[in-house]
C-alpha cells in the first residue's frame, strides 16, 4: 500500500525530500538558541561588559533569522510536497478511473469514487504534510534536546530519561486504546452521511409518507450513536494533555529541587543559573516532542483508512484491456456471437447470457425484444467489448473483438445507452464528443438524420444551447435523440440504441428509423425496444428471455408462433387494434 | 426549475461566533462553566512556575553570595536547602489541582464538542425535515450534503481547539503581563513592541492564508462537481472513448485546487516560525536589555519597585518566552476560526429555512359505525374520518374518508410572476381513475403535487371529501395519499423494510400481501436473501423495473383511499405492467387513482383522461370518447405527436 502511495510523488520528490532536511537544519538551530540565551544570561550574571552583550546579541539574531528562514522554508516545501502528492493522487485515481470497464464501473457507486478524490485525498494530505515536517521535526528535536540537556546539565539531564518512558509509554497506551475506536466510529459516520443523503434524495417520499418523525427519531439515533463512541475516543485521547503536563511538572520540580542544590554545592562550576533555565527549555522541548509523536500516530492511523480507500481504487486493474499486437481496422458491420454465455462476476450463480448463437449481417437492422431482467442490453454490450464473455466468443467484422484496438472498435461500434447522460455543456460541444473534429455542416447533418435539427433550431440560442448538468433541461425525447445524433456523428459500421426511443413519439421513431435506412443502408443497426412499433420492420427481430435466445424471425414470423412475441404485442395493442 | 449552482456566499454575517457560543452555553451551561473555572486555574497555574523561578534564582544568588562573602558552603546549603524545600511544596500543590483541572476540563470538552455537534445535526435535520419540498428543487443534494459533512467539520476544529486554546491563552497573557508589569514597566515596554509585530504578522500572512483557504474550499468544490458529473456518465465517457479528453479537463481543475491548496498551506507553515522566532528575537532583545540595564545599573521602574537583578530578570525572560508563546497560538487559530465562521454560517443559513407551514386542523381519526352514525375509536377498526372541529360553536363534525377529489378552477405558479396551471377543474369520484397525459412541461406532475400539498395553490379551490385542503393537516393529508413516483426512492435496509416504509406497523404477512399484488414477489423470493436481502445506496443492486416494483409494493402497503401514480411503470416492459395493472386494480377497487403515464397503454382503461397542454386541460374523456373525438389524443394515439 505504502509503495503504491508513495509512487504518486514524483516530481515532488525534490520538496519531500528538501523539507526534512531544512526541518532538520532548523531543529539544530532552535536548540543552539536555548544554549546560547543561557551563556547571555550567565554572562549578565557575571556583569560583563556591554561589549560582549551585543556580539551574543548580533549572534542570537543572525541565528534567529537563520531559523525563521529554515522555518518558512520547510514551510514552503511541505506545502508544496504534500499540496502536489495530493495532486498526483487525484490525478492518478482519476486516470485510473478512465480506464475502468464497465465491470470496474459496477464496482464503485460514483459518491464514493467522489469522496475518495476529495476527502480522502484530503486526509492523506494532511498525513502527509505531518509526515515531511513534524515526523522528522520530533523525533530529530527530542534527540538533539536530549544531547543538549546532558551537555549543558550534565546529571540533572536523567531527569529526562525517567520522565520519558512514562510519558512514551502512556501516551501509546492512550492512543493504542482510541485507534480502534476511531476506525470504527469513521465508519459508523460515513453511514450516517449516507442516510442524510439518502433522506435528502428521497424527501418527497418521506413527506408522501409523512416519515419525517420516524427519520428524525432514525437520525438522531445513529447520530447520538457516533457522538458516543466519538466521545470514548476523545475521552481517551483527552489523558494526552494532563499527562504531559504531570510529567513537566516533575521536570520543573526535579530542576528547582535537585538543581539549584547542585549550583550552590558545586559553587557553579557543575551547574550554572542559565543553565538551569536552558535545562527547563529543552524539558519542555523534548516532552513537546513526544506529544506530536503521538499525535503524528494518531492522524496516521485515521488516515490509513483513507489510504487503503484510495489504494483500493488505484490498484482496481481493468478488467479488460487492450491486445498486445492490436487491429485498428474493423472490416465491416458484421457480427456473430459463437456460444456466447456471460455472467457479471465469477461468483455470481446466475448466467446473465447463456448459449448465445447469433449472426447478423453487414448492413441488417435487428430488433431485439425482452421483458424487464431478460439481458437485451447485456447482450449488445458484449459487441464493443463493455463486458468480456465468460464463454464462447463475439466478432465483429469477421475477428474476435478481443483482437482489435479497443478505441478502434469503440468507434466503429456507436451505442447510445439506456441510461444516457449529456453533460454540461453547449449541444454542439455534447455532439462533438462522437467527433471532435466534426464540422458544424456535418453536426447539423447528424442531427437532421436524428430528427433532432427541428427542436434545436428553435431554441433561442440554437446548436449554442447549453445543456444543463445531467441534460435536465431538455425533454427525455430530446435528451435521446441529440444523444442518438452524438453516436451518428462517430460514423460507426455498427450503431446500436438501447431503448434510446422510448421517449420519443412513433411517428418519429418512425422517421428516425426511415431515414437510417435510407442515409446509412451500410450501417448494422440492432434496436432495442419495448414498443414493437420499433422494430417490427426490423430484418430479423431477436426475442430475449430469461438470459436466452427464445426465438428469431421476422415480425410476421414470432407474431405467429412465438408466445412472448404475441403477448407483448397484444399489450400494447389492447382495445386499440382498428388503429394498429 | 432550475437549481441555484452556487452554495450560500462565504463570507459570515456578523454575530455568527456569538450564536455559536450562544448554542453551546444553552446545550452545556454546567460543563461549560466548570471547563472555563478549570481553564481559568490551570491558566493562572502555568504561570506560577516563572514566579517560582525567580525566587529560586534569587535564594541561590543570594546564597552564592554568601559564600564568597566567606560564609560556609554547609550552611548556605542548609537554608537553600529550607527555602527551596517550601517552594517545592508549594508548587506540588498548586501542579496537583491543576493536573485534575486540567484532566477535568479535557474530558469535559470530549463530551461537550461531539456532543454539541450531536445536537447541531439533529437540529439541522430536524429543520430541514420541516422545510417545504420547493427548497429541495432549487438545492443540489451535494450542497445540502455539505452541511452535515464538510461545514460541521470545521464547528468540531472551533470548539474543541480554538476555543479552549484561546480562552487559556487570553488568560495567561493577562496573567503575564500583569507579573510583568510587576517586576519590569522597561521590559514589558519592550515586550509589547514585539507583540505588536506579531499581530502585524498574523494580520498579513494569516489573513493571506485564511484567503487561499476560502479559495481553496471553492475550488474543491468545483472539482467535486466536475468528477461527479463525469463519474455519473463513464460508461458514457468509455463508449465515446472520450477519456483523453475528461483528463484534460480534470488536469485543469486538479491544477487550480493544486495551487490554492499549495498557497494555503505555504503561508499557514510559514506562520509558526515566523512567530516563534520574533518570539526568539525578542527574547534576546529583552535579555540584552536586562543586561544593559544590569550593567548601565538603571533604576527599575516597575510596579513591585523591586530593584533590578539576576532574580528580575531570569523570570522575566520565561515570561517573554511564555507571553510570545501564547500570543503565537491564539494567532495559530486563526484559520481556524475564519474557516468555522464560515461554516456555521451556512449551517445557521440551513437552520433558518422557513419550514412548512401548516394551519391545517381538521384530521384523521379511527372510526366506527354505530346506528348510522360515525363514531371516533382509538383502535384501528380500518375505516377513517375527517374530524372537522367548528370554532364558531365548537361542535365536531365526523365525515367519512371517501377519497373524493375535486379541484374548482384552480391556478398556479411556482414563481408568482409565472403561472403553470390556469383554471384547472376536475372530479374524482371514489373509485374512478383519472389519467393525465400530456407532454414534460405541461403541469401533470403539478396537479399530484398540488394534491398533497408540496406545494399551495394560488387561485380556486381543492376538495376532499368536500373538505378545503387547506383546512386538512398536511399530515393526516398525506397519509390519506398514497403516491408512487418515477423517480423511485428505497432506502438502505431489508427489501421487507423498504415495503414496510409504507405502514410501519405492517405485518410481514401484509408486506409480501403487497408485493404480491405489485408483482414484485416473485423476483424478490429470487434475491439472495428474499425479502431480508439487503438494498444499498437507493437499491442499486435491483434494475430499474424492479425498484418501481417496490415502490408500488410499498404505497400498496399503506392502503390509501387516494392514490397518485407518477410514471410509476414507465420501466416496467409491457406484459409486466400488466400484470402489475390487474394487481393493483384489485387493491384500488372502490378508491381513486390518479395516474400519469406517457405510454398510453397504461392510461388507456382510465374512467377518464385528461390530456394537459400548457397547463391547461384541453380534451376530456375516456379513450373511446377521446379517440371518436380525433383531437389531440387521437393524434398522440396516432402517433402524430411526441409525448415528453
Amino acid at each position: 500500500m505504502i509503495r503504491k502511495l508513495a509512487g504518486c510523488i514524483r516530481e515532488y520528490k525534490r520538496a519531500s525530500i528538501l523539507s526534512p532536511l531544512i526541518v532538520m537544519l532548523e531543529v539544530v538551530l532552535e536548540c543552539i538558541l536555548p544554549f546560547m540565551t543561557a551563556e547571555l544570561v550567565n554572562e549578565i550574571q557575571g556583569n560583563c561588559e556591554m561589549r560582549v552583550l551585543l556580539k551574543y546579541a548580533c549572534l542570537l539574531v543572525i541565528m534567529a533569522a537563520l531559523s525563521l528562514t529554515c522555518g518558512a522554508l520547510a514551510g514552503h516545501f511541505c506545502a508544496t510536497a504534500a499540496c502536489g502528492f495530493a495532486k498526483n493522487l487525484r490525478k492518478d485515481l482519476f486516470y485510473n478511473v478512465q480506464r475502468f470497464s464497465f465491470g470496474n464501473i459496477d464496482k464503485f457507486s460514483t459518491s464514493s469514487l467522489v469522496t475518495r478524490l476529495t476527502t480522502d485525498v484530503a486526509n492523506v494530505q494532511m498525513s502527509y504534510m505531518m509526515l515531511v515536517r513534524t515526523a522528522f521535526r520530533a523525533p530529530f528535536m527530542m534527540i538533539f534536546s536530549f544531547i543538549m540537556a546532558f551537555y549543558m546539565g550534565g546529571k540533572m539531564a536523567w531527569v529526562f530519561v525517567v520522565v520519558m518512558p512514562i510519558l512514551a509509554f502512556g501516551l501509546l497506551m492512550i492512543a493504542k486504546k482510541a485507534m480502534p475506536i476511531f476506525r470504527k466510529v469513521f465508519r459508523k459516520y460515513d453511514t450516517l452521511n449516507n442516510s442524510v443523503q439518502e433522506n435528502i434524495q428521497g424527501m418527497r417520499v418521506v413527506k408522501a409518507f409523512v416519515r419525517e418523525e420516524q427519520e428524525i427519531k432514525k437520525f438522531g439515533a445513529a447520530s447520538e450513536e457516533v457522538a458516543g463512541d466519538f466521545t470514548r475516543a476523545e475521552k481517551l485521547l483527552a489523558l494526552n494533555h494532563p499527562l504531559m503536563q504531570f510529567c513537566l511538572n516533575i521536570v520543573m520540580l526535579v530542576v528547582i529541587f535537585f538543581g539549584s542544590q547542585l549550583v550552590i554545592s558545586s559553587n557553579s562550576t557543575a551547574l550554572t543559573v542559565g543553565q538551569l533555565s536552558a535545562l527547563l527549555t529543552y524539558g519542555m522541548q523534548i516532552l513537546m516532542s513526544l506529544m506530536m509523536l503521538s499525535m503524528i500516530f494518531v492522524m496516521l492511523t485515521m488516515s490509513a483508512e483513507s489510504a487503503r480507500r484510495i489504494v483500493e481504487v488505484l490498484e482496481e486493474k481493468s478488467t479488460i484491456l487492450n491486445p498486445e499486437n492490436p487491429c485498428f481496422e474493423v472490416e465491416d458491420g458484421s457480427i456473430e456471437f459463437k456460444k456466447v454465455s456471460f455472467k457479471y462476476s465469477e461468483k455470481a450463480e446466475r448466467y446473465a447470457l447463456q448459449d448465445i448463437d447469433l449472426k447478423i449481417e453487414s448492413g441488417q437492422t435487428i430488433g431485439i425484444i425482452g421483458g424487464t431482467g431478460s439481458s437485451k442490453t447485456t447482450l449488445i454490450q458484449l459487441i464493443s467489448r463493455l463486458y468480456d464473455v465468460s464463454e464462447g466468443a463475439v466478432w465483429v467484422g469477421g475477428k474476435d473483438v478481443r483482437e482489435y484496438d479497443l478505441d478502434s472498435l469503440r468507434n466503429q461500434v456507436a451505442v447510445v445507452l439506456q441510461k444516457n447522460v449529456l453533460f454540461a455543456g453547449t449541444i454542439k460541444e455534447n455532439l462533438r464528443w462522437g467527433d471532435l473534429h466534426a464540422t458544424d455542416e456535418e453536426l447539423v447533418e447528424a442531427c437532421k438524420l436524428a430528427c433532432a435539427h427541428d427542436f434545436i433550431m428553435q431554441f433561442p440560442d440554437g446548436y449554442d444551447t447549453h445543456i444543463d448538468q445531467g441534460g435536465t433541461n431538455v425533454s427525455g425525447g430530446q435528451k435521446q435523440r441529440l444523444c442518438i445524433a452524438r453516436a451518428l456523428l462517430k460514423k460507426p459500421k455498427i450503431l446500436i440504441l438501447d431503448d434510446s426511443t422510448s421517449a420519443v413519439d412513433t411517428h418519429t421513431d418512425a422517421v428516425i428509423r426511415k431515414a437510417f435506412r435510407e442515409v446509412i443502408p451500410g450501417t448494422t443497426k440492432l434496436i432495442i425496444a419495448q414498443r414493437i412499433s420499433s422494430v417490427e420492420e426490423a430484418d430479423r427481430i431477436v426475442v430475449m428471455n430469461g438470459g436466452r435466445i427464445d426465438d428469431i424471425g421476422t415480425h410476421q414470423e414470432l407474431l405467429s408462433r412465438n408466445e412472448i412475441y404475441q403477448e407483448v404485442y397484444t399489450s400494447q395493442t389492447k382495445g386499440g387494434e382498428e388503429n394498429e | 426549475m432550475s437549481k441555484k449552482n452556487m452554495r450560500p456566499p462565504m463570507k459570515a454575517p456578523k454575530g455568527t461566533l456569538k450564536r455559536v457560543i450562544t448554542y453551546l452555553f444553552k446545550d452545556y451551561p454546567l460543563h461549560l462553566s466548570v471547563v472555563v473555572g478549570c481553564l481559568l486555574f490551570t491558566a493562572v497555574a502555568s504561570t506560577m512556575p516563572a514566579i517560582f523561578m525567580g525566587r529560586t534564582v534569587s535564594i541561590i544568588e543570594k546564597a552564592l553570595a554568601r559564600i564568597q562573602g566567606g560564609a560556609a558552603p554547609a550552611a548556605a546549603l542548609e537554608e537553600v536547602f529550607s527555602g527551596i524545600l517550601a517552594i517545592s511544596v508549594t508548587l506540588l500543590c498548586i501542579y496537583a489541582v491543576s493536573l485534575t483541572c486540567s484532566f477535568t476540563y479535557n474530558r469535559l470538552m470530549a463530551i461537550v464538542t461531539q456532543g454539541f455537534l450531536h445536537k447541531m445535526r439533529k437540529r439541522m435535520f430536524e429543520g430541514m425535515q420541516k422545510l417545504p419540498i420547493r427548497y429541495f428543487d432549487q438545492n443540489h443534494t451535494g450542497d445540502i450534503m455539505s452541511y452535515y459533512t464538510n461545514d460541521i467539520d470545521t464547528l468540531r476544529q472551533l470548539i474543541s481547539q480554538s476555543m479552549p486554546n484561546v480562552i487559556n491563552a487570553v488568560i495567561v497573557v493577562v496573567m503575564v503581563v500583569s507579573i510583568m508589569l510587576y517586576y519590569s514597566i522597561w521590559m514589558t515596554i519592550v515586550v509589547f513592541l514585539g507583540v505588536i509585530a506579531m499581530f502585524l504578522v498574523t494580520r498579513k500572512v494569516g489573513g493571506n492564508s485564511a484567503k487561499f483557504f476560502i479559495r481553496q474550499q471553492q475550488s474543491v468544490g468545483k472539482m467535486e462537481g466536475f468528477v461527479e458529473e463525469i463519474m455519473n456518465g463513464q460508461k458514457v465517457v468509455q463508449v465515446f472513448c472520450h477519456e483523453e479528453e475528461s483528463k484534460k479537463d480534470f488536469d485543469e481543475l486538479n491544477e487550480k485546487l493544486f495551487k490554492d491548496a499549495e498557497s494555503a498551506n505555504r503561508f499557514a507553515n510559514m506562520l509558526m516560525p515566523i512567530l516563534g522566532n520574533i518570539g526568539n528575537v525578542l527574547y534576546v532583545a529583552v535579555a540584552i536589555l536586562g543586561g544593559a540595564l544590569l550593567i548601565m545599573k538603571v533604576p527599575n521602574f516597575s510596579l513591585s519597585g523591586l530593584p533590578l537583578s539576576l532574580a528580575v530578570v531570569v523570570p522575566f525572560l520565561n515570561m517573554t518566552k511564555q507571553f510570545t508563546g501564547n500570543v503565537s497560538q491564539i494567532s495559530q487559530q486563526v484559520n481556524a476560526v475564519v474557516m468555522a465562521q464560515a461554516g456555521a454560517a451556512r449551517l445557521f443559513a440551513l437552520m433558518d429555512q422557513i419550514p412548512e407551514t401548516d394551519e391545517g386542523y381538521v384530521t384523521l381519526v379511527n372510526c366506527r359505525e354505530e346506528a348510522g352514525k360515525i363514531v371516533e375509536c382509538k383502535e384501528r377498526t380500518g375505516m377513517w374520518a375527517w374530524k372537522h372541529p367548528h370554532q364558531a360553536d365548537g361542535s365536531v363534525t365526523y365525515t367519512k374518508l371517501a377519497g373524493d377529489v375535486v379541484l374548482d378552477h384552480v391556478d398556479f405558479g411556482y414563481v408568482p410572476e409565472k403561472i403553470v396551471l390556469h383554471d384547472i377543474s376536475l372530479y374524482a369520484e371514489p373509485g374512478q381513475k383519472v389519467a393525465f397525459v400530456g407532454a414534460t412541461g405541461a403541469g401533470k406532475t403539478t396537479i399530484t403535487n398540488l394534491i398533497n400539498r408540496f406545494y399551495d395553490i394560488a387561485d380556486g379551490k381543492i376538495r376532499y371529501d368536500g373538505i378545503n385542503i387547506n383546512k386538512i393537516k398536511k399530515a393526516d393529508l398525506r397519509r390519506s395519499l398514497g403516491v408512487v413516483l418515477q423517480d423511485t426512492n428505497l432506502f438502505t435496509g431489508t427489501v421487507m423494510e423498504n415495503i414496510r416504509y409504507g405502514k410501519l406497523d405492517a405485518t410481514d404477512e401484509e408486506c409480501m400481501e403487497a408485493a404480491r399484488l405489485a408483482n414484485a414477489d416473485d423476483f424478490i423470493r429470487r434475491l439472495p436473501d428474499g425479502y431480508q436481502t439487503m438494498l444499498t445506496a437507493n437499491g442499486s443492486n435491483l434494475s430499474q423495473g424492479q425498484r418501481q416494483l417496490l415502490s408500488i409494493a410499498r404505497a400498496a402497503v399503506a392502503d390509501p383511499p387516494v392514490m397518485i401514480m407518477d410514471e410509476a411503470t414507465s420501466s416496467i416492459d409491457t406484459r409486466t405492467e400488466r400484470l402489475v395493472q390487474e394487481g393493483m386494480d384489485r387493491l384500488m377497487k372502490g378508491r381513486t387513482v390518479f395516474i400519469i403515464a406517457h405510454r398510453l397503454s397504461t392510461v388507456q382503461n382510465s374512467d377518464v383522461i385528461m390530456v394537459l397542454e400548457q397547463g391547461r386541460i384541453i380534451e376530456r374523456g375516456n379513450h373511446e370518447k377521446l379517440i371518436a373525438e380525433k383531437g389531440k389524443y387521437y393524434q398522440l394515439y396516432t402517433g402524430a405527436f411526441e409525448l415528453e
